[in-house]
């Protein structure tokens, strides 16, 4: 072995091995029902993490991240794959894991907007559920490929959102978040009082359905039966897989470099030549369309849309996520989208405080740690590469 | 249109202005004074109403029932504690931002927001329901024509433009008027002349907060309902509102507190669809003033130095 892939295969072990524990550890967590033992195995999860942060651990795996993206980013697919074999019967630990994985396009799709390119967006929940909506009326009135309904759920998202291009495009700071804000009630309360989209109650979405395969049913292999909620887990970590991507070619590419410059400095950065305009609108609307896609097959997971699953305050979820992940660093949205779905599904004395709970954490992040738990690292152009 | 079915659109707009006004107030004076917008200011006014309502409780659980005591008890209560409330935010998390990115600050109110919004929600006795709020003051009405002056608003529109008044008279007339002032114009010059920054920035969240929880007391009255959500509508239509007459301008916030309301009353008069979308049509005007104006009607004239 050559010294130079010696050290590439040290540099790897920090973050292999922290993807093992991780995946072990939320195994466990996802199998236990014992309300005492969850609470204390988050209390030896966060034992572990502030003991691996003092022995200075958790910097050697987030360099390990940064190094070796290239063979870390498979290792986590395979790593979600070993849940999803393990729960493979388990109807409600994949639903909550699809909605993990969903989530986490969404906020990539916000750290686009937020992250990248400082757009504010404070509707996040409104983008997400016009997708959900997209699904429930197209799913029940046309025939449309399922497949091509993910992607105009998108097309609505950013759709919609070029309404709000003008006052989001022209204001800044508070002003913009304003906007946002007023958007996210108003979609709130114009889907509650329309009755051609169920107001209140909302509506049905029919199941996905790919090519006469139907994704409600149990899969049967011989003597191996999958729930069929395997089919919307693996959708969903395509879906996944591909925003993540996205996100990453973005931010090494020269558009990353662009939106990072008009995010710190506008006036700067138009001085410069860049089209603030131009890179504004991209990043509001290509996340836009995340989200819409995330939105429209979550819809279709849980089957059913009402207004009071898209509120300003599951907005705010999202951003949360994005805060307590570090904004602009992908693998920090993934590690705290799984904190702030899964703990509260499975500690239930806080489901009904996690708006609460996530805002004074949030609170608490801005006072302490500003640039979350894990801040974004400096952008590598080429992971592992070495002169 | 019949003249008096005019007038009662007019008194409605009103009272809606009013409380628009009180509401812009705030954030004009918190804008004043630090240069941010408070995002918690609106929960601060749901905690507000639902102190008054609890005080109100507490006084007929107690065997008390003179109205207009209870109403001046439920009042004084309210104002004081949201105006502790004010303050205290002030110091623990607004004042320690002031050199971190704006984006902090902005996020830590809206969330602070939230957090109230949800201890409203949750610790008030089946707070998630719209509550019942007292009728306290006399409900005789004078008629005139179709017009039904009613009794209760002509005081709490009375009442409200005493306070705007006194609000005024305070910032122009007295020592802490002048203080607030100049805090708001020069920070520095402010300090140098020998004016204690802290303490005036804490007696403005105080006062803003107190305006936000009459505010709040007065939704309730006007209604006779109050629920969790009424901050978070009226703290971004105040907000907007606040923003037409440009940030910072005490008379503007007024103004565009009753600009706003005359918008919404005009809209739900015009539009035949417009009773049942009342509340997307007013967000519908937030968003259009903001991308017609961005900073309100009487534009910055200071360009951005580099």
């Amino acid at each position: 072995m050559t010294p130079q892939r010696k050290r590439a295969a040290e540099s790897i072990l920090p973050g292999a091995v922290a993807l093992a524990l991780a995946t072990a550890y939320l195994i466990v967590l996802l199998r236990v029902e014992n309300q005492n033992t969850i609470l204390v195995l988050l209390g030896i999860g966060i034992a572990i993490v502030l003991l691996a942060n003092w022995l200075g651990w958790l910097a050697s795996v987030g360099h390990s991240f940064g190094e070796r993206e290239d063979a870390l980013g498979p290792l986590a697919i395979v790593a979600a794959i070993v849940v999803m074999g393990y729960f493979h019967e388990d109807h409600f630990v994949l639903l909550l894991l699809c909605t993990v994985l969903l989530y986490t396009v969404a906020t990539l799709g916000l750290n686009l907007q937020f992250g990248y390119a400082g757009v504010l967006n404070f509707a996040g929940a409104s983008f997400f559920g016009i997708g959900a909506y997209t699904a429930a009326v197209l799913n029940q009135h046309t025939a449309i490929p399922h497949l091509i309904v993910l992607l105009i759920g998108g097309l609505m998202a950013a759709l919609i959102g070029c309404l709000l291009l003008l006052p989001v495009l022209r204001t800044r700071g508070h002003y913009a978040a304003v906007v946002t804000i007023a958007f996210a009630l108003l979609l709130k309360t114009f889907l509650e009082v329309n009755d051609v989209l169920g107001g209140p109650q909302g509506l049905q979405v029919r199941s996905m359905n790919v090519l006469g395969w139907s994704f409600n049913n149990n899969i049967e292999i011989g003597s191996l039966q999958l729930s069929f909620y395997t089919s919307y887990f693996a959708t969903s970590l395509l879906i996944l897989i591909g925003a993540f991507a996205i996100v990453r070619r973005l931010e090494r590419s020269w558009i990353g470099l662009n939106l990072d410059a008009i995010r710190l400095d506008e006036t700067a950065a138009s001085c410069f030549g860049l089209n603030i305009v131009r890179w504004k609108v991209t990043a509001f609307l290509l996340g836009n369309f995340m989200i819409g896609v995330a939105g429209t097959l979550q819809g279709m997971v849980i089957g059913f849309v009402q207004p009071n699953n898209y509120t300003f305050a599951d907005s705010l979820i999202f951003v949360s996520i994005l805060l307590l992940g570090g904004i602009g660093n992908p693998w920090g949205v993934v590690v705290a989208t799984v904190i702030v779905v899964i703990v509260p599904e499975k500690l239930q004395a806080i489901q009904e405080y996690r708006f609460l709970l996530y805002a004074a954490l949030v609170m608490m992040v801005l006072l302490f740690r500003p640039e979350g738990l894990l801040p974004r690292p400096v952008r590598s152009y080429f992971p592992g590469w070495r002169p | 249109m019949d003249l008096g079915l005019f007038a009662q659109y007019v008194m409605n707009g009103l009272m809606l202005g009013m409380m628009y006004a009180l509401v812009a107030v705030g954030f004009t004076l918190f804008f004043g004074v630090l240069d941010i917008i408070k995002f918690s200011h609106g929960d601060v006014l749901t905690v507000g109403a639902f102190t008054a309502l609890a005080t109100f409780i507490g006084l007929r659980a107690a065997g008390f029932d003179s109205n207009i005591l209870q109403l001046l008890a439920m009042l004084i209560a309210a104002i004081g504690a949201m105006a502790i409330l004010g303050a205290v935010i002030a110091r623990a998390f607004i004042l320690p931002l002031r050199y971190a990115p704006a984006l902090n600050t902005l996020l830590i109110t809206l969330m602070l927001g939230t957090v109230l919004r949800e201890l409203v929600r949750l610790l008030y006795p089946d707070g998630a329901n719209p509550k019942p709020f007292p009728r306290l003051l006399p409900v005789n009405s004078i008629s005139f024509g179709n017009f039904n002056l009613r009794l209760d608003n002509a005081i709490m529109l009375t009442v409200g433009v005493l306070v705007i008044v006194g609000l005024q008279l305070l910032l122009n007339r007295t020592k802490l008027g002048l203080a607030i002032r100049a805090v708001a114009q020069d920070e520095e010059t402010a300090k140098t002349m020998g004016v204690n920054f802290n303490l005036i920035v804490l007696i403005t969240f105080a006062i803003g907060s107190g305006l936000a929880a009459f505010a709040g007391v007065m939704n309730g009255l006007y209604y006779n309902e109050i629920n969790f959500g009424i901050g978070l509508y009226l703290g971004v239509v105040g907000f907007s509102a606040a923003i037409v007459g440009g940030l910072g301008n005490i008379y503007g916030a007024i103004l565009g507190g009753f600009l706003f309301a005359a918008l919404q009353t005009i809209g739900a008069v015009s539009l035949p669809f417009a009773s049942a979308y009342k509340d997307v049509f007013a967000f519908g005007i937030v968003i259009a003033i903001m991308a017609w104006r961005p900073t309100g009607l009487i534009p910055e004239k200071l360009s951005e130095r580099v």
